[in-house]
């Protein structure tokens, strides 16, 4: 295939990345602020959002539920799961070797994948609502893909004004840099592990409302998803937000790309190489300070 | 004000308060001199309710703190200014004095206390979009004092403040000390520094091994021969 600039094509995919790394950013964001929070690696993270993708699915299609509400729904269901998570699964473990926290996590993905399946069978659905696509010039964009793009920038904007501007958002910033002095400032980490895990489950329930859009529901989706998403936030520098955001179009962009000019599978796999050769450059990841 | 009553305290199976009973009254300044290990902070610590009471009583104007925890203690007007004084040091001058004023009651008057810990320490208003962990030593300080003061609290707890200061350092926090005072507040200070901080307080309380030596007014203790010669070096 030839190269150029002026090709609508390319630009389409491009633009197509875009939008696609909007997703990825928001996605990455829950997982990020968990870990770079509570020092946890949600490893199920991805099928918190399956959760959120079926919970919006029945209130919509089987209860009638109007889409907005049913997108409140899940949200709110996913956060529940996120703070249920965190008290049952992370809290009794909190202090103790990180791999055991990676197992357990582990152990509650497939926990959760064997639970969907059983629930819901292996049939793909789809909650049927099309938005239709917008042209500009000679190139089409999806107009869902533009909705997840703009609800993702927005999401990243008001969590970061929430993370600067108000006092429990402050206190979710400073417990990630001394635990112990918080009681003294009248805060009980306990509530605010509870509130971060609740939030980053918000998070997963967001991208939820975001990905039902966009593709079919399905128990094993977390597997298509949850990768990506934890390579976004261990290439942005795991726990720095701002990292992931950047590394989330960077990884968007090779899929794009990689699926123009060759196939989609193709931009996965450059996509990995790109990964792989950065954690022997930058193990810490992008913005990381971490060793 | 405060009242500690024969109070048993320690980390674990290591115990490092022996029954301690003191009082400070409202106003006054009151140390708890001391040397290394006697068990300064941990009496702070266990007012703080940040390590367990193991026996005996704590009150605050009368009010038990027994079964208070750590983090409904400031509510009663009790600030903790920490050993090595704990900012968070990747938060702005500012954002650490807002978590200073966390609490419900104190976030109304957060503003008016913050223009007065500015007026307090206008070296803090020039840093305030700095973030904390970049100071001084000495600016930390006055940056964790203030921190403390933003809740608006009856009480003062101040753990060491000259620790790790240079020298001229260490003579310009007593001075703040001193300010403190004049504004009216009640202080419990702990200090290794007993020759500096005996000329700041009212009264003090010599402890030793976890357990109250000897208690009197800080001139009658500054004069005392045997603080002079084991604690002074005179």
């Amino acid at each position: 295939m030839e190269f150029s600039l002026t090709d609508p094509f390319l630009w389409e995919t491009v633009i197509q990345g875009l939008l696609f790394g909007g997703v990825l950013a928001l996605l990455s964001l829950g997982l990020n602020i968990i870990f770079g929070v509570i020092d946890v690696v949600w490893i199920c993270y991805a099928e918190l959002i399956m959760l959120g993708m079926y919970t919006i699915y029945y209130l919509y299609v089987d209860f009638g539920v109007p889409l907005p509400f049913a997108f409140a729904g899940g949200i709110l269901m996913v956060a529940a799961l996120g703070a249920v998570l965190h008290h049952l699964v992370i809290r009794p473990i909190l202090h103790t070797e990180p791999i055991n926290q990676l197992l357990v996590t582990g152990g509650v993905l497939f926990f959760l994948q064997g639970l969907a399946t059983m629930l819901f069978t292996v049939e793909f659905r789809n909650i049927g609502v099309s938005f239709g696509s917008i042209e500009a010039g000679e190139m089409f964009f999806p107009v869902s893909r533009i909705i997840a793009f703009t609800v993702s920038l927005v999401a990243v904007g008001v969590l970061w004004l929430f993370l600067k501007k108000t006092y429990l958002g402050t206190a979710i910033r400073a417990i990630s840099q001394d635990r112990d002095v918080m009681p003294l400032m009248g805060v009980s980490p306990r509530r605010i592990y509870l509130v971060t895990s609740a939030l980053g489950g918000g998070l997963a329930g967001l991208g939820a409302c975001l990905l039902v859009l966009l593709y079919d529901i399905h128990p094993a989706i977390g597997l298509t998803f949850g990768p990506i998403t934890f390579m976004v936030c261990v290439l942005g520098g795991l726990g720095n937000m701002f990292g992931g955001f950047i590394a989330a179009f960077i990884f968007a962009e090779f899929i794009a790309l990689g699926g123009f000019y060759a196939e989609v599978e193709w931009g996965y796999v450059l996509a990995f190489v790109f990964f792989i050769v950065m954690m022997f450059i930058r193990p810490q990841g992008i913005l990381g300070s971490r060793s | 004000m405060l009242t500690l009553d024969n109070v048993t305290a320690g980390y674990g199976t290591f115990q490092a308060l022996f029954g301690v009973s003191l009082e400070v009254n409202a106003g006054e300044a009151v140390a708890v001199i001391g040397p290394n290990g006697a068990g300064k902070t941990s009496l702070l610590r266990v007012i703080s309710k940040v390590i367990p009471l193991n026996g005996g009583h704590i009150a605050m104007e009368g009010q038990s703190l027994d079964t208070v925890s750590a983090h409904r203690v400031i509510e009663l007007g009790v600030a903790h200014v920490p050993e090595h004084r704990r900012l968070f040091p990747r938060l702005t001058v500012e954002e650490n004095l807002r978590m200073g004023a966390y609490i419900k009651g104190a976030r109304g008057r957060f503003e008016e206390r913050l223009d007065f810990v500015y007026e307090l320490f206008p070296r803090m208003k020039e840093r305030r979009h700095q973030l904390a962990g970049t100071m001084s030593g000495g600016e930390q300080q006055m940056c964790a004092i203030g921190r403390g003061l933003m809740s608006g609290p009856k009480l003062l707890l101040l753990d060491e403040p000259s620790a790790g200061l240079a020298p001229v350092i260490v003579q310009q926090v007593f001075d703040l000390v001193r300010r403190i005072r004049q504004e009216g507040y009640t202080v419990l200070i702990v200090e290794q520094n007993i020759q500096q901080v005996l000329k700041v307080v009212d009264r003090a309380y010599l402890l030793e091994v976890g357990r109250i030596k000897m208690s009197g007014a800080s001139r009658d203790l500054l004069e005392n021969d045997e603080v002079r010669r084991a604690y002074i070096g005179l």
